[in-house]
């Protein structure tokens, strides 16, 4: 029993890193222009899927890797230039909208380019299991729990000890009083779409062992890292990993001790229940509007 | 009161030549899907034009209409008609239930909300395959009335077209109605729309019920209409195509609704040579509509021409 809960449980906290990452890519978006992007989970996909056609197409790991993660941050900072930085300051469901425009063109070009299968990525550091109590952890687990653990801690050390993260910190607290004192709000634009869309792809690059990945990947990774992030409370980074891996935990016991087949609809049951009795997540703060 | 119905006029006279026009049983196929469309879509604009709310997951609610129509005849041996009005019961009841709690929450929230219903309706759907023929899907039996079956294309473009019809001159009435004047004022401002006496909960929840039974019932005609049904009519994809529908259309238009429908049902038609560029040709537009024409087609073009507003 013990081994069966903790088996649950490891692979519960490999995919909750990924909704982790992904809700990350949420929270730092909302806080820096307040559009919620849709197009979060395609970045996820693009990262797993340019990894694996640069390593097919030969590229040693240590270049085909990092290669994976640049362009979709730079994905990212053409997404934010062409089609959010023109409509500043539209209506959300204005700004929802582009950003499902923009995740259509990201996923029909990919199912053009690359085609409709399913690829996946040999494990980083070998398929040879670890036994825990019973219960048996994949090396590459261990990569996606320690990378998604270093990337937080560097988040938090970039918001909190950094100059450029202090100002768009500062953006999403008062954007008006940001710019008095001199900050560029719109580089923080850039560079939230930039960081976000890297850190999913990072993310993506990580589980593609495990899970494989398609052109249509990324719907599902999205979709429960919102979750995830509204889960948390949107905007808190703490309540996005806290969310995130809450998520994967949850999703993993479901599927382990109710039904597999309904794994993917456990997330969303979830968030109904979190919104009907904590409409502002598990983290959010209350917030009045103003008239 | 003649101009208030202008429009009207002008869909009826299309309506009744287009018959007459169409070459073959392909076009007649596309006239009547784009009817089916346009009038979901006039309903979720209710909704999202009207009332500022958005909903990600309509597509669920056609899909309960359209698997309504197909199961409980097939399986239980009900009449098609009760059938049909047992999906819309559910969808509406369905849309009641979560709208309350849901309402209390705006904006990215609302966004999540929908979509989780939609999804888990869908998860449904593709699960339960001892009933619904999972992903896969089922045949459905033809619609019968009073003894008659209507299973020609003919018989679905003329009851298609009433229901079109019907579904338009409710809409504008419904609009200038005070409680279509109190869905504009919600969305204008909601605590304005308070202050004035407006029972902003109970409008929304109203207006999200009577969008989910709109879809639901023209699900089960789709489910009729083309004798078969899949879970793929309930996913996320097909939520965002009505969605772009609404967009694409106008916002609040109801012509904007009747435009955005016929266009993006043509559209996938003229781009089937082009497999796959489809996705993203869905993407551009949405794109490019919503930073050069945030209003929608029709809104943008009555103000460029100076023409009657709606």
């Amino acid at each position: 029993m013990l081994a069966q809960l903790l088996q649950y449980l490891f692979s519960g906290l490999t995919i909750g890193a990924t909704y982790a990452l992904a809700a990350l890519g949420f929270t730092i978006i909302y806080n820096a222009s307040g559009v919620i992007n849709f197009a979060q989970g395609e970045f996820i996909m693009l990262g797993g899927m340019l990894a694996v056609y640069f390593t097919d197409a030969g590229l040693p790991m240590a270049v085909a890797l990092p290669l994976a993660v640049l362009i979709p941050s730079l994905a990212g900072l053409l997404m934010a230039r062409l089609t959010i930085e023109p409509i500043k300051g539209a209506e959300t469901i204005t700004l929802i909208i582009v950003t499902i425009g923009v995740s259509l063109v990201i996923r029909g070009a990919i199912q053009v380019w690359l085609g409709k299968g399913s690829h996946g990525l040999p494990a980083f550091s070998g398929d040879i299991p670890i036994r825990i109590l019973g219960a048996t952890l994949m090396p590459q687990s261990l990569w996606v729990l320690g990378v998604s653990a270093l990337l937080v801690l560097g988040l938090w050390y970039f918001f909190n000890r950094t100059l450029s993260g202090k100002a768009m910190l500062a953006t999403s607290f008062n954007r008006g009083a940001a710019e008095l004192v001199g900050i560029n709000t719109g580089r923080v634009l850039f560079i939230s779409f930039a960081m976000s869309a890297g850190i999913g792809a990072l993310g993506g690059i990580l589980v593609t062992p495990i899970t494989l990945t398609s052109f249509d990947a990324g719907v599902m990774f999205g979709l429960k890292g919102f979750v995830g992030a509204v889960v948390g409370g949107l905007g808190s980074g703490l309540g996005a990993v806290v969310g995130g891996l809450l998520v994967g935990v949850i999703e993993a016991f479901g599927a382990g001790f109710l039904s597999s087949s309904y794994k993917d609809a456990i997330p969303f049951i979830l968030i109904l229940f979190i919104l009907f009795f904590m409409p502002r997540g598990l983290f959010g703060v209350k917030v009045t509007d103003r008239v | 009161m003649i101009r208030r119905y202008l429009g009207l006029y002008v869909v009826a006279v299309i309506i009744a030549v287009l018959p007459f026009l169409i070459p073959n049983g392909f076009y007649l196929d596309l006239a009547i899907r784009m009817g089916i469309n346009a009038v979901i879509v006039l309903g979720l604009n209710l909704l999202i034009g009207f009332a500022g709310q958005i909903s990600m997951g309509h597509a669920g609610f056609i899909g309960i209409g359209a698997f309504a129509s197909a199961v409980l005849p097939t399986h239980f041996g009900w009449h098609p008609f009760v059938a049909l009005v047992a999906g819309a019961v559910l969808a509406g009841s369905l849309a009641a239930l979560v709208a309350r709690p849901i309402f209390r929450l705006k904006g990215h929230y609302l966004a999540m909300a929908t979509l989780g219903l939609g999804i888990i309706v869908n998860i449904v759907l593709r699960n339960e395959a001892k009933y619904t023929g999972g992903p896969d899907g089922m045949p459905v039996p033809p619609f019968t009335l009073f003894g008659f079956a209507i299973d020609s294309d003919k018989h679905w473009y003329w009851i298609v077209s009433v229901i079109l019809m019907v579904s338009v001159w409710a809409s504008i009435n419904l609009m200038n109605s005070p409680f279509g004047r109190a869905l504009r004022g919600l969305h204008g401002s909601e605590v304005a729309a308070q202050v004035v006496g407006v029972n902003v909960t109970r409008y929304k929840v109203a207006i999200f019920v009577m969008s989910a039974v709109f879809a639901s019932l023209m699900g089960s005609v789709t489910a009729h209409y083309v004798g078969f049904v899949s879970p793929s009519l309930a996913d996320f994809g097909h939520s965002i195509e009505l969605i772009t529908m609404v967009v694409v259309g106008g916002m609040a238009s109801v012509f904007g609704s009747l435009v955005g429908a016929v266009l993006l049902t043509a559209l996938p038609q003229a781009l089937a040579t082009f497999e796959g560029w489809e996705t993203v040709a869905f993407g551009v537009i949405l794109i490019l509509c919503m930073i050069f024409m945030p209003k929608g087609l029709v809104p943008t073009l009555a103000a460029r021409f100076g023409g009657r507003r709606e």
